[in-house]
């Protein structure tokens, strides 16, 4: 334990020797030159950029819409296993949803986006999205008064087909965030948005499977 | 499915072993454990250790993290267990819908990137080490255990960074947009660019401060980890196994390349592995040779033959789909290799390593994620873990179920799994601990099965799984959180047993040395014996035989005797007489058939140790 605490605390000054510098390889076939620290640590070109910051706006707002329909769920269902499905839904939603505040907010940002998604927030979906304000695959106000009107197998059917609609939106978000220029650079937001791709990808696979199995 | 069957049998063991895990939890109260309430602190935090040594603690180097945050950055809080699953409101700070729209202001250029900078695996040549990160690699010397010595620094971003090492090449995965060609820090800004770099680089490294990147690999989703794969009596080539588990890149940017689901296009880059054939002597011609649809279902044909995602019932994990693998360890020496697949455990023929062929699957109703494998050394079990919650989440409070972000142990009988236990480190840690299982390697210590193991801020911890049923815990190490309040990512992402010493990485601290002291659970001979079992190399997920030298024999003897005095496994006069039939030139023939009587009717454990025992007999 001696040896620990002495390593642990003549080590926090160690700082980098001259004898040790920090090499960049380049290119197979180039090649490698010796960086400063400053410029080995200055991210500054990959840090964050607005259209991460839509990304998250946009699914936050995304992602309540899903637990709002989940919330119709509970006394229009007749099946168990759509409880267990929305059980799953509203915690790796709820989960995401603490992440990406707290990812908005640790970046000065607020956790409402300006312009298109403004405004969202409604929690008895009556005014879930007009058109300007709707992620893709999210459903329209016709659609979840819709849904909030059935009941039973019909419930169901409807439930299932749109919220595989809407997770296929989110997946299309994904891909949209990928292909804008600069974005999706970042570690964390590069974690995260493969993280949201592979939840939304095997919630639709079970999803899909309920609904062949109903189809029976 | 045909893991369904098996799936029933598992579930049914799930109940035996829970009972079992609550009574073992009695011996030693979580209340009790001094692994709990450990002080807070980046480099002062409180530790706990347990029949071990810290000979070594050494901060990551300048340039390997984020100067205006050196530890990295909060996390969100988790949710109070048992709350509600979520708020049915978007957020409590949601504006009114009359509220006026705010507008994004432009984004600080000062934000610091946690996760750019975490440390990753580890990869070991002869006195080096080499440790991975997110925004490069380290090379140390680590001759002097008290005193490892930074040989070099390599800044190549693109994460996670896992290494490996094979004569003069280095390995490195690469999964991220950011990952440039040229090793740039600048990221890649064009969302299809030639300048683009994810999947496995190959370094030369015969001149460490001069590293040559001589073969990049592009592959359509990047590499997360990779697998070396030498052949045995192949000498011209060593193949690499890359696992990829993010987005799939445009076809535009890697031809070839889509993501579509299998339904749509039986070419999707999904549902496989990439298998790259290195030629040594031209390791710049390194290329994908196969991408084997290891998941298919062998009747259909269906490239998702495995578990499509989504729970097992009530009560149960939801498991992620199985259209990747996240690590898969190979045993050449067997032609073996086992694949921890996302949605499942996989036992594979690589007998053939372009064509690996599985040949057999279970699934776990208690895992999330299947992460990583760790084969026994004579190749009768395998140690998978699950990580729940991605390694990024507090897994391992005492409200977390035992069972999940565990180890599950599986027996291996005629190429088949099957479930034996769980283990899942057994003292409670905190909301602001990220925990859960994660990457460890055998403790070659003869006649028992041990293998030490990383849990993120859990620490790391020694376990025994010789009775694969009910694993034992033998010695521990464990620091408090990071921050007392928030959720900073850190903890080892790896711990691994090298030539007598385990080494931990550790995501935000740096690296950690380490040696096994004598308990009662684990003798001074047997901590011997493991480090006389030295091997040249050793990187994750490929594992080699381990043999213990004919100049061990009498430590390997003695820790065999003194294995079967713990489980009065033999009579103090025949172990006495083993012990000078050791001392003894040339042995002791009889004593050794008469050992061999003993062992037919002994549990096999003590059986194989009387084998041993035997077998040394006769040579010594």
């Amino acid at each position: 334990m001696s040896a620990a605490l002495s390593g642990g605390a003549c080590g926090v000054a160690a700082s980098r020797s001259a004898a040790v510098p920090l090499v960049q390889p380049g290119a197979p076939g180039s090649a490698a030159r010796t960086v400063s620290v400053a410029q080995a640590t200055d991210l500054g070109a990959i840090r964050f950029t607005a259209a991460d910051v839509a990304f998250m706006q946009g699914m936050l707002m995304h992602h309540a819409q899903a637990v709002e329909m989940t919330s119709l769920l509970r006394s229009r269902t007749a099946r168990q296993e759509m409880r267990q499905l929305a059980a799953r839904i509203d915690a790796s939603q709820d989960d995401e949803m603490r992440m990406m505040r707290e990812w908005l907010t640790r970046r000065g940002v607020p956790v409402e986006g300006s312009g298109d998604h403004a405004q969202h927030g409604g929690a008895n979906g009556a005014d879930l999205g007009n058109a300007s304000m709707r992620m893709p695959g999210m459903l329209s106000p016709a659609q979840m008064q819709a849904l909030a009107a059935a009941r039973g197998a019909a419930f169901d059917q409807l439930f299932l087909t749109g919220m595989m609609a809407h997770h296929e939106g989110a997946l299309q978000m994904v891909a949209e965030l990928f292909a804008t220029p600069g974005a999706g650079q970042e570690s964390e937001i590069y974690a995260f948005a493969s993280d949201v791709e592979a939840d939304q990808r095997a919630e639709i696979a079970r999803m899909r499977t309920l609904l062949q199995e109903m189809a029976r | 499915m045909m893991t369904r069957s098996r799936l029933f049998l598992t579930a049914a063991a799930v109940v035996v072993v829970t009972a079992l895990v609550s009574v073992a939890a009695q011996d030693r109260p979580a209340a009790r454990d001094p692994r709990v309430g450990l002080k807070a602190g980046f480099r002062d935090a409180g530790q706990a250790i347990w029949h071990m040594e810290l000979l070594s603690s050494l901060p990551k180097p300048d340039g390997f993290f984020d100067p205006s945050t050196p530890m990295g950055l909060a996390l969100p809080p988790e949710p109070p267990p048992g709350a509600s699953a979520a708020p049915t409101t978007p957020a409590p700070s949601a504006p009114a819908p009359a509220a006026p729209a705010v507008p994004t202001p432009a984004p600080a250029p000062n934000a610091p990137t946690p996760f750019s900078f975490m440390n990753s695996d580890l990869a070991f040549d002869g006195h080096r080490l080499f440790a991975g990160n997110f925004t490069g690699f380290n090379v140390y010397d680590i001759e002097e255990s008290q005193r490892p010595r930074l040989l070099a620094s390599i800044v190549c971003p693109g994460g996670q960074g896992d290494v490996s090492v094979y004569g003069h090449l280095l390995f490195m995965s690469v999964e991220e947009t950011r990952g440039r060609l040229d090793c740039g820090t600048q990221g890649v800004s064009s969302p299809v660019s030639a300048e683009r770099f994810r999947g496995v680089r190959i370094f030369d490294i015969s001149n460490l401060s001069v590293p040559r990147q001589v073969a990049a690999v592009q592959t359509c989703r990047g590499s997360h980890t990779h697998t070396l794969v030498p052949v045995p009596g192949d000498t011209t080539a060593i193949y690499v196994y890359g696992s990829g588990t993010g987005g799939v890149r445009s076809g535009d940017e890697l031809d070839g390349c889509s993501g579509k689901a299998p339904a749509d296009d039986p070419n999707t880059a999904l549902f496989s592995i990439d298998v790259i054939r290195v030629p040594l002597a031209d390791p710049a011609a390194a290329r994908i040779v196969s991408r084997p649809r290891i998941f298919a279902d062998t009747t259909t044909g269906a490239l998702n033959g495995l578990w499509n995602g989504g729970d097992h019932g009530a009560g149960t994990q939801t498991t992620s789909t199985t259209n990747q693998c996240h690590d898969i360890t190979v045993y050449p020496a067997l032609g073996l290799a086992a694949g921890a697949c996302s949605g499942n455990g996989l036992l594979i023929d690589i007998s053939d390593p372009v064509h690996p062929v599985r040949v057999d699957q279970v699934s776990d109703p208690n895992f999330a994620y299947w992460h990583s494998a760790t084969f026994n050394n004579d190749g009768t079990k395998v140690v998978f873990t699950d990580e729940w919650g991605g390694g990024t989440r507090p897994r391992c409070r005492a409200t977390d179920q035992p069972n999940w972000g565990a180890d599950a142990i599986f027996t291996i009988s005629g190429k088949r799994l099957t479930f034996a236990g769980y283990y899942k480190l057994p003292a409670a840690q905190t909301e602001q601990e990220n925990c859960v299982a994660h990457n460890g390697s055998l403790i070659p210590v003869p006649g028992r099965d041990l293998m030490v193991q990383a849990w993120y801020q859990g620490g790391l911890s020694v376990f025994d799984f010789t009775d694969a049923a009910h694993p034992v815990e033998v010695a521990y190490f464990d620091r408090g959180p990071l921050d007392a309040t928030r959720l900073l990512i850190g903890g080892y992402w790896s711990a691994y047993w090298f030539n007598g010493r385990i080494y931990a990485s550790e995501i935000a601290r740096g690296l950690d040395i380490f040696r096994l002291t004598p308990s009662p659970l684990l003798s001074q001979n047997e901590i011997l014996a493991a480090a006389q079992a030295r091997v040249d190399t050793f990187n994750p997920q490929q594992q080699q035989r381990i043999t213990w030298p004919a100049s061990a024999t009498p430590v390997v003897g003695r820790a065999y005797l003194e294995q079967l005095a713990r489980t009065r496994g033999i009579s103090p006069q025949r172990a006495e007489a083993v012990r000078r039939g050791l001392d003894r030139t040339g042995g002791d023939r009889a004593l050794a058939t008469q050992l061999e009587q003993d062992a037919a009717s002994a549990p096999s454990a003590d059986a194989t140790r009387l084998r041993a025992l035997a077998a040394l007999l006769r040579g010594a």
